[in-house]
């Protein structure tokens, strides 16, 4: 939606874009800013110092909280992908008013408020007297990314030509072998889009993983919320740079991979 | 400018990214009249359009509508309006609501905009249709809407933007009567854009034939066909037999081997020229009978008629005849005079583009930078 | 049917960690238990709809009075930028599209931490002012703050489905609109904006469903002043253990965001039909 544009609708379109962008990126980069600053004190400035990240890591409960979040979503992804593309399959070939059901069934934990969620699963447990810590943790966690996953395969499922597994088969392919190597390979950019989005996801939740964890478990997320309640600490700016430099790598990473080269990016403006 | 033109374009230039898309266009459309712009894709026919449209504004030169420069004026302040190609409905309102879109911004009492729409949808036969959602109408039926939409504007002129290019052979047909139809009983200008120069021979008071931004010939059906001045307007406006030739002196021209009279004179002593001979004007004879004699190679039922290829030497004519010829068969081949149409020489790399259809020059389908 | 075995177990799955966990939710919303005896019970409902002690219902009201006005003013800021985005040329738009979702990877406890060390009493903004000379900003712990960090933390959930939306508006409706006599104004309101409706009020729901069950936001701005319907959740879960108050302020919630989305949703299968 390319329209002409007079010179005054430019000038107010780039001041008020660089106020939102100002709005969101001012906090971080205040974070970022204080990390290095010598003095726990936020209103001054008492020199550059990388102390804050020295004491973060030597934070045992921050490093083991980092350890729990990443063998968490590694783990819950990977099975939630698992099961999340079978339930695709399996809803793909469904038809009728029960499809609907057992779809809409699956999309509640995405529609559904993160403390809902939080609650109901933290319920499950305690009704059939589970025991709360890191596999109740899991196992919520591969509960609200089976959605994602569904999400994410069901269209590649719907674009995929029908007739393709029988063209496979017609020119000899045993139907395991079709499935394998026509079906899995059509499949497989929404089963790897699927998992990336339950990795980000369970790394993002703080609500859900807060009703559902036990004593002595904790993700990064529940061990941030449990430094803020305690006020404001520097060792929170420190980690906050290191996770907005992660992000910023990943992303760039990302758009390298699938194409958008680096010039590109710089030209512009 | 105290004539009948409506519409006038001086002088006009247009490029996207360093390609020029339109190269000095200067061209007078009449009040009244039903123009079409006919060329392949890339000619420059729709980049031409939407400058009169006011979509897009030329580097240089100038529009005049009735006499007034408007090359700057935005499109909404202009008084003609346009057909897209895709209709462009707006798929939230239903039909009453898409034909009074207009009238409803020049903020006409209610009672007037009910009648002029009302009247808009009898001209297009869609009475009974207001309630209807567009995106539930077919593809004849969203035509129709559209152009009672642009017409319910009263614009002096109608743009349309390849107007039948989504609709299959047989409504296309209907629409064609239909929107002359049309035209007549508003009795305003028609600029109408086409590839297809079946489309523009059935529809046309006149023909601007394009090719990569030039005009290449402006007349009538009639006299773009059979008087076509170069070989890219002879073979974009149906089939066309072409063979280099000489023109030996005045009325008489050879070609293939063979000396012929004709009806051209005017250039000079054994120039080089091209020969553009229609199929149609090929007549099937015998032998001897025929100033061409040529070996049937192929005989093809094209449903009208047959088309039959007849090679003569290096050279393969193509015929069109009612009559049926038996491959193998030699057969002769009458030509009259006046079917020998000669021009001057043409640069051929220009003429041609290998394949029209994929030719670059991005901006002329797109949407506007 | 093919793939019975998948579909079954897969089934078996979705009931019990899908369904299972609602249904548990009402049960123990509508139930007493008494020692080892469990009856039936409409007091937890009762106990939230008291006019006579309407604290409750108080509470809700305010959470979805918090959250409107964060929803409305991540629609007005959002939908001039997603606008400002999508008219630009796709080059830039991309790069700058993703600069806007780059603060949306970060920790969301992070981002909203963030406005904690601004906010404060001792905090950046208020050093600042006083260095210029100016009256302090007095809004830690008060609802403003709540309503600031729901905007920060939610707008991109406004302006991504509008961006999304205009950039793929067919520009021959909008020239349509032009050729119509439509002065630009005209075809904004006319065109663009009913064009993209469903955008807006998907971008509604996913800055109005966040925001009103929020617990973070509000307390960690604001403090125990601006308690919102999810910190009461949270506090039977976490601090007084009533899973029958909980889970009936649990469904109070759940009905009002799936009435929401029925009729966002209904309305936008009305228009996508495009």
């Amino acid at each position: 939606m390319n329209r002409r544009k007079s010179r005054l609708m430019r000038v107010t379109s780039g001041v008020y874009a660089a106020f939102i962008f100002l709005f969101l990126y001012a906090p971080i980069a205040v974070l970022i800013a204080l990390s290095f600053n010598e003095s726990k004190l936020r209103s001054s400035w008492g020199g550059f110092s990388l102390k804050w990240y020295a004491s973060l890591l030597q934070n045992d409960r921050i490093i083991s909280a980092l350890g729990t979040t990443l063998l968490l979503a590694l783990l819950s992804a990977a099975i939630a992908t698992v099961i999340g593309t079978a339930a695709a399959i399996g809803l793909h070939n469904l038809r009728g008013p029960f499809r609907s059901v057992l779809l809409n069934l699956t999309y509640i934990p995405m529609l559904n408020p993160d403390i809902v969620t939080g609650v109901a699963l933290l319920l499950l447990f305690t009704f059939v007297g589970y025991s709360m810590g890191f596999s109740s943790l899991l196992l919520s966690h591969i509960a609200f990314n089976i959605p994602y996953v569904v999400m994410s395969v069901l269209p590649k499922l719907k674009q995929m030509n029908p007739n393709l597994l029988d063209a496979a088969m017609d020119l000899g392919m045993k139907p395991a072998t079709a499935i394998t190597k026509v079906v899995v390979p059509e499949v497989m950019p929404g089963v790897v889009t699927g998992f990336l989005l339950a990795i980000t996801m369970s790394i993002d939740d703080f609500v859900i993983s807060f009703f559902t964890t036990g004593p002595g478990v904790s993700t990064l997320s529940i061990e941030i919320y449990s430094m803020t309640r305690r006020g404001v600490n520097p060792e929170i700016n420190a980690l906050s740079t290191i996770m907005f430099v992660v992000v910023l790598a990943l992303l760039i990473a990302v758009n390298l991979r699938s194409g958008q080269k680096g010039g590109e990016m710089i030209n512009i403006g | 400018m105290a004539n009948n033109n409506i519409i006038e374009l001086v002088n006009v230039t247009k490029s996207f990214d360093g390609d020029i898309v339109l190269d000095h266009i200067n061209l007078k459309i009449k009040d009244g009249e039903f123009i079409t712009l006919l060329g392949p894709s890339g000619c420059g026919k729709t980049t031409t359009l939407r400058i009169i449209g006011g979509f897009l504004y030329p580097d240089s030169g100038s529009v005049f509508f009735d006499g007034k420069n408007i090359t700057n004026v935005p499109p909404y302040k202009r008084h003609l309006n346009t057909v897209f190609q895709k209709y462009a409905l707006f798929p939230f309102l239903n039909v009453y609501e898409n034909v009074a879109f207009g009238l409803r911004i020049k903020k006409l009492p209610e009672a007037k905009i009910r009648a002029k729409v009302l009247e808009m949808l009898e001209l297009v036969n869609l009475v009974g249709f207001e309630k209807r959602g567009v995106t539930a109408l077919s593809g004849g039926q969203q035509q129709r809407v559209a152009i009672a939409r642009a017409l319910a504007n009263e614009p002096d002129v109608l743009l349309l933007d390849e107007p039948l290019g989504a609709l299959d052979l047989k409504l296309r047909k209907a629409m064609q009567i239909e929107l002359k139809r049309i035209q007549q009983q508003a009795d305003i200008t028609f600029i109408y854009v086409t590839h297809d120069q079946e489309e523009a021979l059935t529809m046309s008071d006149t023909i601007v034939v394009m090719n990569k931004g030039h005009i290449q010939q402006i007349g009538s059906p009639e006299s773009v066909y059979n008087e076509p001045v170069n070989a890219f307007v002879a073979d974009f406006i149906g089939e066309s037999n072409q063979l280099d030739g000489i023109m030996l002196e005045d009325y008489r021209v050879e070609f293939n081997g063979r000396v012929y009279q004709c009806v051209d004179k005017g250039f000079a002593k054994r120039e080089p020229i091209e020969v553009v001979i229609r199929p149609e004007d090929l007549k099937l004879c015998r032998p001897e009978e025929g100033n061409i004699v040529g070996v049937v190679k192929s005989c093809v039922f094209m449903g009208a008629n047959f088309s039959i290829e007849v090679e003569q030497g290096d050279y393969t004519w193509t015929a069109h005849s009612i009559h049926y010829a038996q491959p193998g068969d030699t057969i002769g081949l009458y030509l009259e005079p006046d079917a020998i149409h000669i021009m001057k020489e043409f640069d051929n790399d220009d003429a041609y583009p290998d394949d029209p259809e994929e030719e670059l020059l991005p901006p002329e389908e797109e949407e506007e930078k | 049917m093919k793939y019975k075995g998948i579909t079954y177990s897969y089934v078996v799955y979705a009931f019990t960690f899908f369904l299972a966990p609602l249904l548990l939710i009402l049960f123990y919303s509508l139930t007493a238990s008494d020692g080892g005896s469990v009856s039936f019970t409409l007091e937890n409902f009762t106990r939230f709809f008291d006019f006579s002690n309407p604290q409750y219902m108080k509470v809700l009201g305010n959470s979805f009075r918090i959250a409107g006005i964060a929803t409305l003013l991540c629609l007005l800021l959002g939908y001039p930028m997603a606008y400002i985005l999508a008219s630009l040329k796709p080059r830039l738009r991309a790069f700058l599209s993703l600069l806007f979702i780059l603060p949306m990877w970060m920790n969301f406890l992070l981002r909203t931490y963030a406005w904690m060390s601004l906010l404060e009493t001792n905090g950046i903004i208020n050093t600042l002012l006083s260095k210029l000379g100016l009256p302090a900003l007095q809004i830690m712990y008060t609802e403003k703050a709540v309503i600031l960090g729901m905007v920060y933390n939610f707008l991109p959930f406004m302006i991504l489905p509008i961006y999304n939306t205009l950039i793929k508006l067919d520009p021959s409706l909008l020239n349509a609109s032009d050729d119509l006599g439509a002065s630009p104004w005209q075809t904004f309101t006319r065109v663009t904006l009913p064009l993209s409706k469903p955008a807006i009020l998907s971008g509604i729901n996913m800055v109005f469903m966040p925001s009103v069950t929020t617990f973070v936001i509000s307390r960690l701005l604001g403090g125990s002043s601006t308690a919102l319907i999810g910190d009461i959740i949270e506090k039977q879960f976490k601090l007084v253990d009533d899973k029958g108050f909980g889970s009936a302020m649990s469904v109070i919630i759940m009905i009002f965001v799936f009435g929401l989305v029925a009729l966002t949703r209904e309305k936008d299968s009305e228009e996508v039909s495009l």
